[in-house]
């Protein structure tokens, strides 16, 4: 064997504990097809519960004729699309307009390798799971600037170019506001971060309240800053997901739905369950960095010594954030353009700086003077 | 195995791609391939057990000097014919640097091939790549990094001297003067006489 092998076959030897490599591959497929699964039927009630809110807001029924309630709607509209012919448009580039929505939807899915959804459910608990989730939502970009790009059409393009610069701006104040749980934490695997948050909705880093904690009382001096974090973190994730009301890709009064605007049946089915996907992703991204992942926020009891399972809280949380991109989607109106970058630029990114260098400091300061005995 | 087949899979494609990015006619297509190319390297990063690296590659040059490449390629309006017409006048310059590169990589090879093998792994296998990284870049080498990080302040800062330029009777916003806006200064109601106009 060549030198480079040598080394590569070690690592894995000791990423796999001498198991077989077979069995390993055929039971991590399945843990990840048990993920996609529930990922898709997830995004299926999730877009039927964003228009139902939606609808109430508005003082409508919302869907309401396919199955009970509606709740068949999603699939009614999901085998409408599977079913349309696909349009590809002459003066278009045709393999990147097709492999465009894969891109998108593949990097929303991939990033939930990471993600623990209760102890112990990861595919892949790897200790810069942070690092993970930011590079592959950073990808995700990609499947909407190529298929503007490959549209070859005029609003898809414009859509495309708004699209790169947003997400691109955003990234840079969510990874500023992610150091500084990180900072907290000491540790860049997701498990780790939630387990230093702990039960208790006051121990968690947005609601830093607990004066008999770790740090006792001098967590009272960052908890506002960690609360503002956490806010940022919602409103930049609205951003990065392209929800209202920072929907200037597909901004309909302007740029008609703009990346999309080509798109037709399943690879427009593509880029809308990607968005859905990313959508959850940073739900749960914000459950986990700031609202304490599967803990519960209250010691509550269950007769006959049951226990709430963890993935339970988990859930209900990733939805209560779901349920507030829903709100915000149908109570604010969008915003401009220049407005958008301002408030990327000019408020979030020195605002969050400020708190890292803040959070850093009060970190250090308690490892120098004791402060976490 | 599911090691070697993943190298080999991860270097060819890291190869052809970087083939295709000087071969293909498309400079759009030359940038999706470069993407490519990143991404097989951060492949190869993480099978060395380098995964911080791995996902630094991703995240800076995928995710963000990629982006700005695509940027700037889409909106150029190349043309072929005109491109092609100066290629005999630089075809000396390009030959000697290719040449410097090739030997350079001989020369690398060579010495990877003679010489005793060298792993990337971290020797201690308590440390995680991370704690590593923190140790050179922040302990060991401080002040060299941030030298280099002052340099790159001054080209950040050299970038915006010599594009920002103040035009004259450009009509801007002021952010906070508009949501300072009130009611009372920014509606006025008057009534008009019917058959005078407003005058």
């Amino acid at each position: 064997m060549t030198p480079v092998m040598q080394t590569t076959t070690d690592v894995a030897l000791a990423a796999t504990d001498e198991r077989n490599w077979v069995i390993w591959s055929l039971l991590k497929t399945g843990q990840v097809l048990l993920f996609v699964l529930t990922l898709a039927l997830l995004v299926a009630a999730l877009v039927l519960a964003d228009r139902k809110i939606w609808a109430a807001v508005q003082m409508r029924r919302g869907p309401n004729v396919v199955g009970a309630f509606g709740l068949l709607q999603t699939m009614a509209d999901a085998l409408k699309f599977f079913f349309k012919e696909i349009v590809i448009p002459a003066g278009s580039d045709k393999f990147l307009f097709i492999l465009a929505p894969i891109i998108g939807l593949v990097m929303a899915f991939a990033a939930w390798a990471v993600v623990p959804v209760a102890p112990g459910w990861v595919i892949s608990d790897i200790n810069i799971g942070v690092l993970y989730v930011l590079a592959l939502s950073s990808l995700g970009v990609y499947g909407i600037i190529i298929g503007g790009w490959a549209s070859n059409s005029k609003y898809p393009f414009m859509g495309a170019l708004r699209s790169a610069a947003q997400m691109v701006s955003y990234e840079v104040s969510i990874g500023f506001i992610i150091l500084t749980v990180i900072f907290l934490s000491g540790s860049m695997n997701l498990t780790t971060i939630v387990d230093s948050q702990g039960p208790g909705i006051f121990n968690w880093n947005m609601f830093l309240l607990n004066p008999f904690g770790d740090y006792g009382w001098r967590i009272l001096l960052i908890a506002p800053i960690m609360f503002y974090m956490g806010v940022l973190f919602f409103i930049s994730a609205l951003a990065e997901t392209n929800r209202p009301p920072f929907d200037l890709p597909e901004a309909e009064s302007e740029l008609v739905a703009g990346y999309q605007v080509e798109y037709s049946s399943t690879p427009f089915l593509m880029f809308f369950f990607a968005e859905y996907v990313n959508i959850m992703l940073l739900s749960a991204m914000m459950t986990i960095l700031f609202l304490g992942g599967w803990h519960a926020p209250i010691n509550v009891s269950l007769p006959f010594g049951l226990q709430v399972p963890p993935f339970f809280w988990f859930f209900l949380k990733t939805a209560f954030i779901f349920f507030m991109f829903a709100m915000v989607k149908a109570i604010v109106p969008r915003y401009r353009y220049d407005q958008l970058m301002r408030l990327g630029w000019k408020v979030f990114l020195p605002t969050a700086l400020v708190a890292v260098a803040l959070v850093s400091t009060f970190v250090v300061a308690a490892n120098n003077f004791g402060w976490n005995a | 195995m599911l090691i070697a087949i993943t190298f080999y899979l991860m270097a060819f494609t890291a190869v052809a791609a970087a083939f295709m990015v000087v071969a293909s006619r498309n400079p759009v297509h030359s940038v999706m391939y470069l993407i490519l190319t990143f991404f097989s390297a951060a492949g190869l990063f993480i099978l060395m057990g380098a995964e911080f690296i791995a996902l630094l590659l991703v995240m800076v040059y995928v995710g963000a000097v990629a982006v700005l490449f695509l940027f700037v390629v889409m909106m150029l309006d190349v043309d072929f014919v005109e491109l092609k017409q100066g290629f005999l006048q630089y075809i000396g310059i390009g030959a000697t640097v290719a040449l410097i590169l090739l030997a350079e990589m001989i020369m690398v090879g060579a010495v990877y091939f003679t010489g005793e093998s060298k792993t990337v792994v971290p020797t201690d296998p308590n440390t995680t790549n991370l704690e590593a990284f923190g140790q050179v870049l922040y302990t060991d080498y401080a002040g060299a990094f941030e030298a280099a990080g002052l340099i790159l302040l001054v080209a950040l800062i050299g970038a915006v001297v010599l594009t920002l330029r103040e035009r004259k009777g450009v009509r801007t916003q002021n952010a906070a003067k508009q949501m300072s806006r009130t009611r009372e200064d920014g509606v006025e109601l008057i009534d008009i006489e019917p058959g005078q106009g407003l005058g």
